[in-house]
């Protein structure tokens, strides 16, 4: 009854083309960015931070990214987990070389190298697709871990091979380093979750969005009419590797705080993240929040299902997860290959007409 | 680019309904288009002219198809000229081609089905875009002014095909008719000098082929759009068009008014067939 489109008449095309055109889709989304912004912050404890709201967000950022190339422009991508790493050891790199320059800028400055190497491997795209391309993908993750590991320069020569994040302020008050403050990581996490989120919505409801779909749904056609494939596609690769580059800056710097880069970016983090726009929804901005969303609830709540309520032992649990986790793919994949995302547009389609569907 | 240089100085000529044809837009010298051993298309050679509805008939296999691919860039031939208002056409890549003012659409449809029907419209227009991805981006100043200009031009045809229900449908939902109607739309959107449609009526009932014909009717009427059309139907392809190139395996038998292929020979004989003896 109160979620409807009738008579909301839209004049202008601006409002016509808005992110949501619906009245109540715009309040949710201020009454979200508020509680985000204005209400967390102050009521947030390490427990919140570190095991569910910033790896939330932080994954949050990386879907996005890969939603970019995977779900807009249809290049299957392999190669998160080491996009990712290229944004922690440039941002290390930059944070060692550059100690008074801005963390902020450095996590900017690291995404956008991540850019760059993201569209040089981009580039196979233009002659290869599908299985083939995802392959290729697969090439420059194990190159990307294999690389930093082998050359010690990228870890400045420290005799464990991981990075560690050295202590940076923003506004006074630590940010990265083990003196940060829950609160601080959240926010910094939020603020480029925000910023990320509103510049992605924008390309991909304007122009280049377009160019990037046109090359999914059907290449060869797009081509014909005017899209040009080199562009479209190696902006796509940019841009989806600037965010996971932001994301993979974030996970180093604010998150873990110290890396090894096997573990922390290896294949499964590719898997992980690619899992995450799968469930959430190819296609889909909102998706990749849920889907992101979904895979950093889901241990915990098993966790807490599993072993303090059920009392089973963490083990058994953990094999449990894995289980579900696969089935929950293959469920998705058959029955709703757009995820959550279009089980929520299904859903709202269905309230606009309840409780007269005809 | 030189606009509107003419290299015919005979200049056009006036259709038998009074609308008056200009000089050469496209023209092309001795096409030969080969896959390995098969020639696909034997030096071929004809025009389009400004204004003009030009169509390609000919029976399956002929290389209309062929012939459409190569005016739109998508196959390089290996011998022969294509000139495009006058210049000799370099080998370009097709979204170059369709920079310059060549639009078409698909023998089997070939829209974007995960897009909306706006969207999909909008997708035409792309060269018309000069806004960077940065002011995209934050969606601000130049990009959304252009996003505007654009979405009114699309509008324009949008109400021109009388498709206005399905602006927002996702492309996937749509019947065929509609489906065919959408992409000449999606032609359009660019604004074409040169329009050229792949059996536009293939699959099509009665009305929807006449509702089709009115419509590439209007077009080159109100927008003064040069069209060239591949079509089966015979009917419409007589009605419809000012001069007709008639393929059969892949060499040009008749080149004329409607009136002239109809009578010639060598037409008659590649569609209803001669005695051997």
């Amino acid at each position: 009854m109160l979620y409807r489109e009738a008579g909301d008449f839209k004049t202008t095309y601006v409002a016509d083309s808005q992110t949501f055109p619906l009245k109540l889709d715009r309040i949710g989304f201020w009454v979200t960015l508020a509680v985000a912004w204005l209400v967390i912050p102050f009521v947030i404890n390490d427990y919140w931070a570190s095991s569910l709201l910033v790896p939330f967000l932080i994954y949050a950022i990386a879907a996005i990214g890969l939603n970019i190339l995977t779900g807009y422009c249809g290049q299957v991508s392999l190669g998160t987990g080491g996009f990712m790493a290229v944004g922690a050891y440039a941002c290390y790199k930059l944070m060692t070389s550059f100690p008074d320059v801005n963390i902020m800028i450095h996590i900017v400055l690291a995404g956008g190298i991540t850019a760059m190497v993201g569209a040089a491997f981009g580039l196979p795209s233009l002659r290869i697709k599908g299985f083939y391309l995802a392959v290729a993908t697969l090439a420059a993750q194990f190159f990307l871990v294999w690389l930093f590991n082998k050359v010690s320069w990228f870890y400045n020569y420290s005799a464990s091979g991981q990075i560690n994040a050295p202590e940076r302020f923003v506004a006074g008050v630590a940010v990265t380093g083990p003196n940060t403050p829950a609160w601080a990581q959240y926010l910094i996490c939020l603020f480029f979750v925000t910023i990320c989120a509103v510049i992605a919505r924008n390309l991909t409801r304007g122009t280049i969005g377009r160019s990037w779909m046109a090359i999914r749904d059907m290449d060869i056609a797009a081509e014909i009419i005017g899209v040009n494939p080199l562009k479209a596609k190696l902006t796509a690769f940019a841009v989806s590797s600037f965010f996971v580059g932001v994301a993979g800056a974030l996970f180093f710097a604010v998150y873990l705080g110290a890396v090894e880069v096997g573990e922390a970016f290896g294949i499964q983090k590719s898997f992980l993240v690619l899992f995450m726009i799968i469930i959430g929804g190819l296609g889909s901005i909102f998706g990749s929040f849920a889907g992101a969303a979904f895979l950093v609830l889901l241990p915990v709540a098993l966790k807490w299902l599993g072993v303090d309520v059920m009392g089973w032992p963490t083990d058994l649990v953990a094999h449990f997860q894995l289980v579900i986790v696969g089935a929950l793919i293959m469920f998705f994949l058959i029955k709703e290959p757009h995820g959550l995302a279009q089980l929520w547009r299904l859903a709202k389609e269905k309230l606009r007409l309840w409780p007269f569907p005809y | 680019m030189k606009q509107n240089a003419v290299i015919d100085e005979n200049t056009g000529y006036t259709t038998e309904d009074g609308r008056k044809i200009g000089g050469v837009m496209m023209d092309l010298r001795n096409i030969t288009l080969r896959f390995g051993g098969v020639e696909a298309i034997k030096n071929i050679s004809f025009d389009i002219r400004e204004g003009e509805i030009r169509a390609i008939i000919g029976p399956n296999g002929a290389g209309k198809s062929s012939m459409l691919n190569v005016i739109s860039g998508f196959y390089k031939p290996q011998e022969g000229e294509v000139y495009f208002r006058g210049e000799k056409r370099p080998p370009l890549k097709p979204y170059q081609v369709a920079r310059q003012g060549v639009a078409r659409t698909f023998q089997n449809i070939a829209l974007f089905e995960g897009m909306s029907v706006l969207d999909n419209i909008m997708t035409g227009r792309m060269g018309h875009i000069k806004s960077n991805m940065l002011s995209q981006a934050i969606w601000a100043g130049k990009a959304q002014r252009e996003e505007n200009e654009n979405r009114e031009a699309v509008e324009r045809i949008i109400d021109f095909l009388e498709i206005q229900a399905i602006r927002k449908t996702p492309v996937g939902r749509l019947p065929y008719g509609l489906k065919k109607r959408v992409e000449l739309a999606r032609a359009l959107a660019a604004e074409p000098d040169l329009l050229l449609l792949d059996e536009p009526m293939a699959g099509m009932n009665v009305e929807e082929k006449e509702d089709m014909s009115r419509f590439i009717l209007d077009v080159n009427d109100e927008f003064g759009t040069t069209t060239a059309l591949i079509e089966h139907d015979m009917g419409v392809v007589m009605d419809l068009s000012d001069r007709v190139v008639v393929m059969d395996y892949g060499r040009k038998i008749g080149d004329g008014t409607p009136q002239e292929v109809r009578n010639n020979q060598e037409v008659i004989d590649a569609y209803l067939g001669v005695a051997h003896d």
